[in-house]
Protein backbone atom coordinates (compact mmCIF):
# COMPACT_ATOMS: atom_id res chain seq x y z
CA UNK A 1 0.00 0.00 0.00
CA UNK A 2 1.08 3.64 0.24
CA UNK A 3 3.55 3.26 3.12
CA UNK A 4 3.93 5.94 5.77
CA UNK A 5 1.78 8.95 4.87
CA UNK A 6 0.68 12.15 6.59
CA UNK A 7 -2.37 11.86 8.84
CA UNK A 8 -4.20 14.60 6.92
CA UNK A 9 -4.47 12.24 3.93
CA UNK A 10 -6.65 9.90 5.98
CA UNK A 11 -10.27 10.16 7.03
CA UNK A 12 -11.79 8.58 10.09
CA UNK A 13 -14.48 6.01 9.31
CA UNK A 14 -15.99 5.06 12.66
CA UNK A 15 -16.02 2.16 15.10
CA UNK A 16 -14.75 -1.08 13.51
CA UNK A 17 -15.56 -3.29 16.48
CA UNK A 18 -19.32 -3.36 15.86
CA UNK A 19 -20.39 -6.34 13.78
CA UNK A 20 -22.91 -5.45 11.08
CA UNK A 21 -26.19 -7.35 11.59
CA UNK A 22 -26.73 -10.26 9.24
CA UNK A 23 -28.28 -9.36 5.89
CA UNK A 24 -32.04 -9.59 6.13
CA UNK A 25 -32.22 -9.06 9.87
CA UNK A 26 -35.77 -7.86 10.44
CA UNK A 27 -35.51 -6.70 14.03
CA UNK A 28 -35.48 -2.87 13.96
CA UNK A 29 -33.95 -2.74 17.41
CA UNK A 30 -30.86 -4.61 16.19
CA UNK A 31 -30.38 -2.10 13.37
CA UNK A 32 -31.01 0.84 15.69
CA UNK A 33 -28.33 -0.38 18.07
CA UNK A 34 -25.89 -1.00 15.22
CA UNK A 35 -26.40 2.39 13.58
CA UNK A 36 -26.91 4.67 16.56
CA UNK A 37 -25.27 3.23 19.69
CA UNK A 38 -21.57 3.42 20.42
CA UNK A 39 -19.31 2.01 23.12
CA UNK A 40 -17.27 5.21 22.72
CA UNK A 41 -14.59 3.91 25.10
CA UNK A 42 -11.99 6.04 26.85
CA UNK A 43 -9.09 3.74 26.05
CA UNK A 44 -8.32 1.17 23.33
CA UNK A 45 -10.48 1.56 20.21
CA UNK A 46 -10.54 -0.35 16.92
CA UNK A 47 -11.63 1.88 14.07
CA UNK A 48 -11.85 2.35 10.31
CA UNK A 49 -9.77 4.91 8.41
CA UNK A 50 -9.64 5.51 4.68
CA UNK A 51 -6.64 6.85 2.80
CA UNK A 52 -8.87 9.29 0.90
CA UNK A 53 -6.06 11.45 -0.52
CA UNK A 54 -3.95 8.53 -1.64
CA UNK A 55 -4.51 4.89 -2.49
CA UNK A 56 -8.11 5.00 -1.09
CA UNK A 57 -7.62 1.78 0.84
CA UNK A 58 -9.67 1.23 3.96
CA UNK A 59 -7.70 0.37 7.11
CA UNK A 60 -8.49 -0.96 10.54
CA UNK A 61 -6.44 0.86 13.17
CA UNK A 62 -5.90 0.26 16.87
CA UNK A 63 -5.78 3.60 18.73
CA UNK A 64 -6.09 4.63 22.37
CA UNK A 65 -8.70 7.41 22.62
CA UNK A 66 -7.39 8.50 26.03
CA UNK A 67 -3.89 9.24 24.72
CA UNK A 68 -4.18 9.19 20.89
CA UNK A 69 -1.42 6.56 20.85
CA UNK A 70 -1.62 4.73 17.53
CA UNK A 71 -1.12 0.95 17.49
CA UNK A 72 -1.26 -1.70 14.80
CA UNK A 73 -3.05 -1.22 11.49
CA UNK A 74 -4.13 -3.70 8.83
CA UNK A 75 -6.10 -3.55 5.61
CA UNK A 76 -9.85 -3.63 6.19
CA UNK A 77 -10.10 -6.31 3.49
CA UNK A 78 -8.17 -8.65 5.80
CA UNK A 79 -10.43 -7.80 8.73
CA UNK A 80 -13.56 -8.41 6.64
CA UNK A 81 -12.46 -11.73 5.18
CA UNK A 82 -11.85 -13.23 8.62
CA UNK B 1 -3.64 42.75 63.41
CA UNK B 2 -3.80 39.01 63.99
CA UNK B 3 -1.49 36.19 63.01
CA UNK B 4 -2.95 36.05 59.50
CA UNK B 5 -2.11 39.67 58.84
CA UNK B 6 -5.74 40.73 58.81
CA UNK B 7 -7.11 43.39 61.09
CA UNK B 8 -10.43 41.56 60.88
CA UNK B 9 -11.22 38.11 62.19
CA UNK B 10 -9.10 35.21 60.93
CA UNK B 11 -11.73 32.65 60.04
CA UNK B 12 -10.76 29.27 58.63
CA UNK B 13 -11.83 29.19 55.02
CA UNK B 14 -14.31 26.31 55.44
CA UNK B 15 -16.24 28.01 58.21
CA UNK B 16 -16.31 31.48 56.70
CA UNK B 17 -19.87 32.52 56.01
CA UNK B 18 -21.01 32.49 52.42
CA UNK B 19 -21.32 35.75 50.58
CA UNK B 20 -24.48 37.74 51.04
CA UNK B 21 -26.17 39.67 48.28
CA UNK B 22 -23.83 41.65 46.03
CA UNK B 23 -24.80 45.32 45.65
CA UNK B 24 -23.26 48.77 45.42
CA UNK B 25 -23.74 49.00 49.18
CA UNK B 26 -21.93 45.72 49.88
CA UNK B 27 -19.10 46.85 47.60
CA UNK B 28 -18.74 50.10 49.55
CA UNK B 29 -18.89 48.24 52.85
CA UNK B 30 -16.12 45.87 51.78
CA UNK B 31 -14.02 48.74 50.45
CA UNK B 32 -13.97 50.17 53.98
CA UNK B 33 -13.11 46.85 55.61
CA UNK B 34 -9.86 44.87 55.61
CA UNK B 35 -11.70 41.56 55.79
CA UNK B 36 -11.47 39.33 52.72
CA UNK B 37 -14.59 38.83 50.62
CA UNK B 38 -16.53 35.83 51.84
CA UNK B 39 -16.30 32.72 49.70
CA UNK B 40 -18.95 32.47 47.00
CA UNK B 41 -19.66 28.83 47.89
CA UNK B 42 -18.43 26.44 50.55
CA UNK B 43 -16.60 23.09 50.62
CA UNK B 44 -18.97 20.81 52.50
CA UNK B 45 -18.17 17.18 53.25
CA UNK B 46 -20.49 14.90 51.30
CA UNK B 47 -23.47 13.65 53.29
CA UNK B 48 -24.46 9.99 53.07
CA UNK B 49 -27.78 10.68 51.39
CA UNK B 50 -29.31 13.28 49.07
CA UNK B 51 -32.70 13.71 47.42
CA UNK B 52 -30.96 14.60 44.15
CA UNK B 53 -27.37 13.93 43.19
CA UNK B 54 -26.01 15.71 40.13
CA UNK B 55 -22.85 14.29 38.60
CA UNK B 56 -20.85 17.05 36.95
CA UNK B 57 -20.18 20.53 38.33
CA UNK B 58 -20.12 22.23 34.94
CA UNK B 59 -22.50 24.91 33.77
CA UNK B 60 -25.32 22.45 33.16
CA UNK B 61 -24.95 20.58 36.47
CA UNK B 62 -24.80 23.79 38.50
CA UNK B 63 -27.70 25.36 36.61
CA UNK B 64 -29.75 22.20 37.17
CA UNK B 65 -29.02 22.30 40.91
CA UNK B 66 -29.96 25.98 41.04
CA UNK B 67 -33.30 25.51 39.22
CA UNK B 68 -34.13 22.37 41.25
CA UNK B 69 -33.79 24.48 44.39
CA UNK B 70 -35.24 27.73 43.00
CA UNK B 71 -38.13 26.38 40.87
CA UNK B 72 -39.01 23.09 42.54
CA UNK B 73 -38.23 23.66 46.21
CA UNK B 74 -35.87 20.68 46.45
CA UNK B 75 -33.16 21.53 48.97
CA UNK B 76 -31.24 18.34 49.72
CA UNK B 77 -29.09 18.41 46.59
CA UNK B 78 -25.42 17.75 45.91
CA UNK B 79 -23.34 18.49 42.83
CA UNK B 80 -20.31 16.19 42.44
CA UNK B 81 -17.38 17.56 40.46
CA UNK B 82 -14.32 15.42 39.83
CA UNK B 83 -12.00 18.45 39.51
CA UNK B 84 -12.90 22.02 40.46
CA UNK B 85 -15.75 24.32 39.45
CA UNK B 86 -15.04 25.90 36.06
CA UNK B 87 -12.41 23.34 35.02
CA UNK B 88 -14.45 21.62 32.32
CA UNK B 89 -16.22 22.67 29.14
CA UNK B 90 -17.96 25.63 30.80
CA UNK B 91 -14.54 27.30 30.81
CA UNK B 92 -13.34 25.89 27.49
CA UNK B 93 -15.92 27.22 25.03
CA UNK B 94 -16.03 30.35 22.88
CA UNK B 95 -18.77 32.04 24.99
CA UNK B 96 -21.31 32.56 22.19
CA UNK B 97 -25.06 32.69 22.75
CA UNK B 98 -27.66 32.80 19.96
CA UNK B 99 -31.04 31.31 19.02
CA UNK B 100 -30.97 31.02 15.22
CA UNK B 101 -32.23 27.48 14.67
CA UNK B 102 -34.71 26.18 12.11
CA UNK B 103 -36.15 22.91 13.41
CA UNK B 104 -39.17 22.86 15.71
CA UNK B 105 -37.91 21.86 19.12
CA UNK B 106 -34.46 23.40 18.75
CA UNK B 107 -35.92 26.78 17.77
CA UNK B 108 -38.10 27.11 20.86
CA UNK B 109 -35.57 25.59 23.25
CA UNK B 110 -32.69 27.86 22.26
CA UNK B 111 -34.91 30.96 22.24
CA UNK B 112 -36.01 30.07 25.77
CA UNK B 113 -32.32 29.84 26.66
CA UNK B 114 -31.69 33.25 25.07
CA UNK B 115 -34.46 34.78 27.17
CA UNK B 116 -33.00 33.25 30.34
CA UNK B 117 -29.58 34.69 29.40
CA UNK B 118 -31.19 38.12 29.12
CA UNK B 119 -32.32 38.02 32.75
CA UNK B 120 -29.57 35.87 34.22
CA UNK B 121 -27.38 38.49 35.90
CA UNK B 122 -30.39 39.71 37.88
CA UNK B 123 -31.68 36.22 38.65
CA UNK B 124 -28.29 35.07 39.98
CA UNK B 125 -27.21 38.42 41.51
CA UNK B 126 -23.96 37.88 39.60
CA UNK B 127 -22.85 39.77 36.52
CA UNK B 128 -22.42 37.21 33.75
CA UNK B 129 -21.52 40.05 31.37
CA UNK B 130 -24.02 39.27 28.62
CA UNK B 131 -23.01 41.32 25.59
CA UNK B 132 -25.72 41.32 22.90
CA UNK B 133 -23.40 42.52 20.17
CA UNK B 134 -25.25 40.67 17.40
CA UNK B 135 -24.26 37.68 15.30
CA UNK B 136 -23.96 37.86 11.53
CA UNK B 137 -23.98 34.60 9.54
CA UNK B 138 -22.53 35.19 6.08
CA UNK B 139 -23.76 33.90 2.73
CA UNK B 140 -21.29 33.45 -0.11
CA UNK B 141 -23.71 32.64 -2.90
CA UNK B 142 -27.35 33.32 -3.84
CA UNK B 143 -28.51 29.85 -2.78
CA UNK B 144 -26.91 30.29 0.60
CA UNK B 145 -28.62 33.66 0.98
CA UNK B 146 -31.94 31.95 0.18
CA UNK B 147 -31.25 29.44 2.95
CA UNK B 148 -30.56 32.30 5.36
CA UNK B 149 -33.76 34.06 4.27
CA UNK B 150 -35.71 30.91 5.07
CA UNK B 151 -33.94 30.59 8.40
CA UNK B 152 -34.69 34.23 9.24
CA UNK B 153 -38.36 33.73 8.33
CA UNK B 154 -38.62 30.67 10.57
CA UNK B 155 -37.02 32.62 13.40
CA UNK B 156 -39.38 35.59 12.96
CA UNK B 157 -42.42 33.31 12.82
CA UNK B 158 -41.28 32.06 16.22
CA UNK B 159 -40.94 35.57 17.60
CA UNK B 160 -37.13 35.60 17.35
CA UNK B 161 -35.35 38.64 15.92
CA UNK B 162 -33.66 38.19 12.55
CA UNK B 163 -32.68 40.61 9.77
CA UNK B 164 -31.56 39.65 6.29
CA UNK B 165 -28.61 41.73 5.09
CA UNK B 166 -27.51 42.32 1.51
CA UNK B 167 -23.87 42.74 0.52
CA UNK B 168 -24.02 46.51 1.08
CA UNK B 169 -25.47 46.08 4.59
CA UNK B 170 -22.69 43.63 5.47
CA UNK B 171 -20.05 45.99 4.04
CA UNK B 172 -21.36 48.83 6.23
CA UNK B 173 -21.41 46.72 9.40
CA UNK B 174 -18.27 44.67 8.82
CA UNK B 175 -16.04 46.92 6.68
CA UNK B 176 -12.91 44.89 7.42
CA UNK B 177 -13.95 41.68 5.63
CA UNK B 178 -12.46 40.83 2.24
CA UNK B 179 -14.76 42.30 -0.45
CA UNK B 180 -12.06 42.40 -3.12
CA UNK B 181 -11.99 40.37 -6.30
CA UNK B 182 -9.24 38.37 -4.58
CA UNK B 183 -11.70 37.06 -1.96
CA UNK B 184 -11.80 33.28 -2.04
CA UNK B 185 -15.50 33.29 -1.14
CA UNK B 186 -17.42 36.41 -2.26
CA UNK B 187 -19.82 37.81 0.34
CA UNK B 188 -23.42 38.00 -0.91
CA UNK B 189 -25.13 38.99 2.31
CA UNK B 190 -25.92 37.65 5.72
CA UNK B 191 -28.40 37.08 8.51
CA UNK B 192 -28.20 39.20 11.64
CA UNK B 193 -29.56 38.26 15.04
CA UNK B 194 -29.04 41.39 17.14
CA UNK B 195 -29.87 39.71 20.46
CA UNK B 196 -27.11 37.12 20.00
CA UNK B 197 -23.70 37.76 21.49
CA UNK B 198 -21.31 36.58 24.17
CA UNK B 199 -21.39 35.82 27.89
CA UNK B 200 -18.45 35.59 30.27
CA UNK B 201 -18.30 31.80 30.63
CA UNK B 202 -16.45 31.60 33.98
CA UNK B 203 -18.99 33.95 35.51
CA UNK B 204 -21.75 31.55 34.45
CA UNK B 205 -20.12 28.72 36.42
CA UNK B 206 -19.41 30.93 39.42
CA UNK B 207 -22.80 32.64 39.35
CA UNK B 208 -24.78 29.40 39.24
CA UNK B 209 -22.51 27.79 41.88
CA UNK B 210 -22.93 30.73 44.23
CA UNK B 211 -26.70 30.99 43.68
CA UNK B 212 -27.16 27.23 44.16
CA UNK B 213 -25.01 27.18 47.31
CA UNK B 214 -27.00 30.07 48.75
CA UNK B 215 -30.14 27.91 48.35
CA UNK B 216 -28.50 25.07 50.30
CA UNK B 217 -26.98 22.97 47.50
CA UNK B 218 -23.79 21.11 48.50
CA UNK B 219 -21.11 21.67 45.85
CA UNK B 220 -18.55 18.92 46.34
CA UNK B 221 -15.37 19.41 44.34
CA UNK B 222 -12.62 16.82 43.82
CA UNK B 223 -15.10 13.97 44.09
CA UNK B 224 -15.12 11.59 41.12
CA UNK B 225 -17.90 9.11 40.50
CA UNK B 226 -16.54 5.59 39.97
CA UNK B 227 -19.76 3.57 39.75
CA UNK B 228 -23.50 3.45 40.31
CA UNK B 229 -25.44 1.68 43.02
CA UNK B 230 -28.19 -0.14 41.15
CA UNK B 231 -30.83 -2.47 42.49
CA UNK B 232 -33.75 -3.90 40.51
CA UNK B 233 -33.33 -1.54 37.56
CA UNK B 234 -33.21 1.50 39.80
CA UNK B 235 -30.26 3.76 40.57
CA UNK B 236 -30.07 4.43 44.31
CA UNK B 237 -26.70 6.13 44.59
CA UNK B 238 -23.12 6.37 43.40
CA UNK B 239 -19.69 5.16 44.42
CA UNK B 240 -17.17 7.98 44.52
CA UNK B 241 -13.54 8.59 45.38
CA UNK B 242 -14.92 9.95 48.66
CA UNK B 243 -17.14 7.00 49.44
CA UNK B 244 -20.66 5.83 48.65
CA UNK B 245 -23.38 8.47 48.45
CA UNK B 246 -27.02 7.43 48.25
CA UNK B 247 -29.61 9.44 46.36
CA UNK B 248 -33.29 9.51 45.56
CA UNK B 249 -32.61 10.67 42.01
CA UNK B 250 -29.30 10.76 40.15
CA UNK B 251 -28.54 13.01 37.22
CA UNK B 252 -25.65 12.85 34.75
CA UNK B 253 -24.46 16.19 33.35
CA UNK B 254 -20.92 15.47 32.20
CA UNK B 255 -21.07 16.13 28.44
CA UNK B 256 -17.84 15.01 26.81
CA UNK B 257 -17.79 12.01 29.14
CA UNK B 258 -21.47 10.97 28.99
CA UNK B 259 -20.67 7.58 27.42
CA UNK B 260 -18.01 6.95 30.04
CA UNK B 261 -20.46 7.55 32.91
CA UNK B 262 -23.35 5.78 31.20
CA UNK B 263 -21.19 2.69 30.68
CA UNK B 264 -20.79 2.47 34.47
CA UNK B 265 -24.58 2.09 34.60
CA UNK B 266 -24.53 -0.46 31.77
CA UNK B 267 -25.97 1.93 29.16
CA UNK B 268 -24.76 2.56 25.61
CA UNK B 269 -25.56 5.98 24.19
CA UNK B 270 -25.92 7.45 20.68
CA UNK B 271 -22.77 9.50 21.34
CA UNK B 272 -19.14 9.68 20.27
CA UNK B 273 -16.68 11.97 22.08
CA UNK B 274 -14.83 14.36 19.78
CA UNK B 275 -12.41 17.26 20.13
CA UNK B 276 -13.38 20.82 19.38
CA UNK B 277 -10.59 23.37 19.37
CA UNK B 278 -10.81 27.03 20.26
CA UNK B 279 -8.29 29.79 19.66
CA UNK B 280 -7.39 33.20 21.07
CA UNK B 281 -5.11 35.69 19.35
CA UNK B 282 -2.89 38.25 21.05
CA UNK B 283 -4.99 41.21 22.26
CA UNK B 284 -5.64 44.11 19.92
CA UNK B 285 -7.74 47.28 20.14
CA UNK B 286 -11.51 46.95 19.59
CA UNK B 287 -11.94 45.70 16.02
CA UNK B 288 -14.54 42.94 15.67
CA UNK B 289 -17.77 44.33 17.15
CA UNK B 290 -20.02 41.36 16.32
CA UNK B 291 -19.94 37.61 16.33
CA UNK B 292 -19.29 36.62 12.72
CA UNK B 293 -19.94 33.18 11.25
CA UNK B 294 -18.24 32.33 7.98
CA UNK B 295 -20.53 30.61 5.49
CA UNK B 296 -17.94 28.75 3.44
CA UNK B 297 -16.71 26.53 6.27
CA UNK B 298 -17.59 26.13 9.93
CA UNK B 299 -15.69 29.11 11.33
CA UNK B 300 -16.73 31.90 13.69
CA UNK B 301 -14.97 34.80 15.33
CA UNK B 302 -15.59 37.43 17.99
CA UNK B 303 -13.42 39.68 20.17
CA UNK B 304 -13.17 39.30 23.92
CA UNK B 305 -13.28 42.22 26.33
CA UNK B 306 -9.55 41.72 26.84
CA UNK B 307 -8.98 42.30 23.12
CA UNK B 308 -8.13 38.80 21.94
CA UNK B 309 -9.88 37.49 18.86
CA UNK B 310 -11.70 34.32 19.88
CA UNK B 311 -12.44 31.83 17.13
CA UNK B 312 -13.07 28.22 16.33
CA UNK B 313 -13.98 25.73 13.63
CA UNK B 314 -15.06 22.13 13.11
CA UNK B 315 -14.32 19.15 15.34
CA UNK B 316 -11.02 17.38 14.73
CA UNK B 317 -12.64 14.52 12.84
CA UNK B 318 -12.11 11.45 14.99
CA UNK B 319 -13.16 10.46 18.50
CA UNK B 320 -10.80 11.31 21.34
CA UNK B 321 -10.73 12.13 25.04
CA UNK B 322 -7.30 13.80 25.03
CA UNK B 323 -8.22 17.52 25.27
CA UNK B 324 -5.37 18.12 22.81
CA UNK B 325 -6.09 19.40 19.32
CA UNK B 326 -4.44 18.33 16.08
CA UNK B 327 -2.25 20.80 14.22
CA UNK B 328 -3.92 20.44 10.76
CA UNK B 329 -7.13 21.84 12.25
CA UNK B 330 -5.20 24.85 13.58
CA UNK B 331 -4.05 25.47 10.03
CA UNK B 332 -7.55 25.12 8.53
CA UNK B 333 -9.05 27.49 11.09
CA UNK B 334 -6.26 30.04 10.53
CA UNK B 335 -6.87 29.83 6.77
CA UNK B 336 -10.57 30.56 7.34
CA UNK B 337 -9.69 33.55 9.52
CA UNK B 338 -7.40 35.05 6.91
CA UNK B 339 -9.76 34.29 4.01
CA UNK B 340 -12.44 36.26 5.84
CA UNK B 341 -10.32 39.04 7.40
CA UNK B 342 -6.99 39.36 5.54
CA UNK B 343 -5.80 42.16 7.86
CA UNK B 344 -5.34 39.77 10.78
CA UNK B 345 -2.83 37.59 8.92
CA UNK B 346 0.09 38.94 11.02
CA UNK B 347 -1.67 38.41 14.35
CA UNK B 348 -0.08 35.80 16.56
CA UNK B 349 -2.04 33.02 18.18
CA UNK B 350 -1.86 33.40 21.94
CA UNK B 351 -3.56 30.20 23.05
CA UNK B 352 -5.42 27.26 21.62
CA UNK B 353 -7.01 24.37 23.39
CA UNK B 354 -9.46 21.52 22.87
CA UNK B 355 -12.59 20.53 24.71
CA UNK B 356 -14.18 17.10 24.59
CA UNK B 357 -17.73 17.10 23.40
CA UNK B 358 -20.46 14.54 22.98
CA UNK B 359 -21.40 14.28 19.30
CA UNK B 360 -24.81 12.80 18.52
CA UNK B 361 -26.03 11.40 15.19
CA UNK B 362 -28.42 14.32 14.54
CA UNK B 363 -26.52 17.12 16.28
CA UNK B 364 -29.15 17.57 18.98
CA UNK B 365 -28.77 16.86 22.68
CA UNK B 366 -30.41 14.66 25.31
CA UNK B 367 -32.30 15.99 28.33
CA UNK B 368 -34.30 13.01 29.44
CA UNK B 369 -35.07 10.03 31.57
CA UNK B 370 -33.04 6.88 30.90
CA UNK B 371 -33.92 3.17 30.79
CA UNK B 372 -32.88 3.00 34.47
CA UNK B 373 -35.36 4.37 36.96
CA UNK B 374 -34.26 7.50 38.87
CA UNK B 375 -31.33 8.06 36.49
CA UNK B 376 -31.49 11.12 34.23
CA UNK B 377 -29.27 12.32 31.42
CA UNK B 378 -28.23 15.74 30.17
CA UNK B 379 -25.64 15.27 27.43
CA UNK B 380 -24.95 14.99 23.72
CA UNK B 381 -24.44 18.74 23.43
CA UNK B 382 -22.31 18.74 20.27
CA UNK B 383 -21.28 22.34 19.49
CA UNK B 384 -24.00 24.00 21.50
CA UNK B 385 -23.66 23.20 25.18
CA UNK B 386 -22.68 26.63 26.45
CA UNK B 387 -25.48 28.66 24.86
CA UNK B 388 -27.96 26.06 26.13
CA UNK B 389 -26.81 26.26 29.76
CA UNK B 390 -29.76 28.13 31.35
CA UNK B 391 -32.49 26.31 29.42
CA UNK B 392 -30.80 22.94 29.87
CA UNK B 393 -30.60 23.50 33.62
CA UNK B 394 -34.20 24.68 33.72
CA UNK B 395 -35.57 21.76 31.69
CA UNK B 396 -33.34 19.12 33.29
CA UNK B 397 -34.44 20.28 36.75
CA UNK B 398 -38.07 19.93 35.62
CA UNK B 399 -37.39 16.46 34.21
CA UNK B 400 -35.77 15.30 37.45
CA UNK B 401 -38.35 16.90 39.76
CA UNK B 402 -41.37 15.54 37.82
CA UNK B 403 -39.81 12.32 36.51
CA UNK B 404 -41.08 13.56 33.15
CA UNK B 405 -39.81 15.83 30.40
CA UNK B 406 -40.82 19.50 30.13
CA UNK B 407 -42.60 20.38 26.84
CA UNK B 408 -39.40 22.20 25.78
CA UNK B 409 -37.18 19.13 26.06
CA UNK B 410 -39.63 16.35 25.17
CA UNK B 411 -37.93 16.27 21.75
CA UNK B 412 -34.52 15.54 23.36
CA UNK B 413 -35.31 11.97 24.41
CA UNK B 414 -32.91 9.03 24.14
CA UNK B 415 -35.32 6.96 22.03
CA UNK B 416 -35.86 9.53 19.26
CA UNK B 417 -33.78 7.54 16.76
CA UNK B 418 -35.94 4.45 17.30
CA UNK B 419 -39.04 6.57 16.69
CA UNK B 420 -37.63 8.30 13.61
CA UNK B 421 -37.91 11.62 15.43
CA UNK B 422 -34.41 12.95 14.83
CA UNK B 423 -33.76 16.68 15.11
CA UNK B 424 -31.22 17.28 12.39
CA UNK B 425 -30.90 21.04 12.00
CA UNK B 426 -28.43 20.73 9.11
CA UNK B 427 -30.16 17.85 7.36
CA UNK B 428 -26.88 16.02 6.79
CA UNK B 429 -26.17 14.45 10.15
CA UNK B 430 -23.59 15.86 12.44
CA UNK B 431 -20.44 13.85 12.06
CA UNK B 432 -17.93 15.29 9.65
CA UNK B 433 -16.63 11.84 8.82
CA UNK B 434 -20.06 10.66 7.70
CA UNK B 435 -20.96 13.70 5.60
Amino acid sequence: MCGERDYTEFRYGGDAAKPRPAHGTADQQVWHDYVFLFDNPKGPHREYWQHVLGCRHWLVLERDTATNTVGASRPASEAVSK
Amino acid sequence: MDACGYAGACVPIETRTLSSRYSALSLARHALSDAPWPRAWGSPEPKSNYDVLIIGGGGHGLATAYYLAANHGIKNIAVLERAYIGSGNVGRNTTLVRSNYVIDGNTQFFEFSMKLWEGLSHALNFNVMLSQRGQIVLAHGPAQLDVLARKGNIMRLNGIDAELLDRGDVMRQLPYLDYSTEARFPIQGGLLQRRAGTVRHDAVAWGYARAAASLGVDIIEHCEVTGFVISQGQVTGVETTRGRILSGRTAIAVAGHSSHLAAMAGLRLPIESHLLQAFVSEPIKPFVDHVISFGAELFYISQSDKGGLVFGGHIDGFNSYTQRGQFPKVQTVAECAVALIPSISRLRLLRHWAGIQDMTPDGSPFICRTPLRNLYLDGGWCYQGFKATPAAGWCFAHTIAHDDEHPLNRCYSLDRFERGAELDDYGIGNWTYKQ
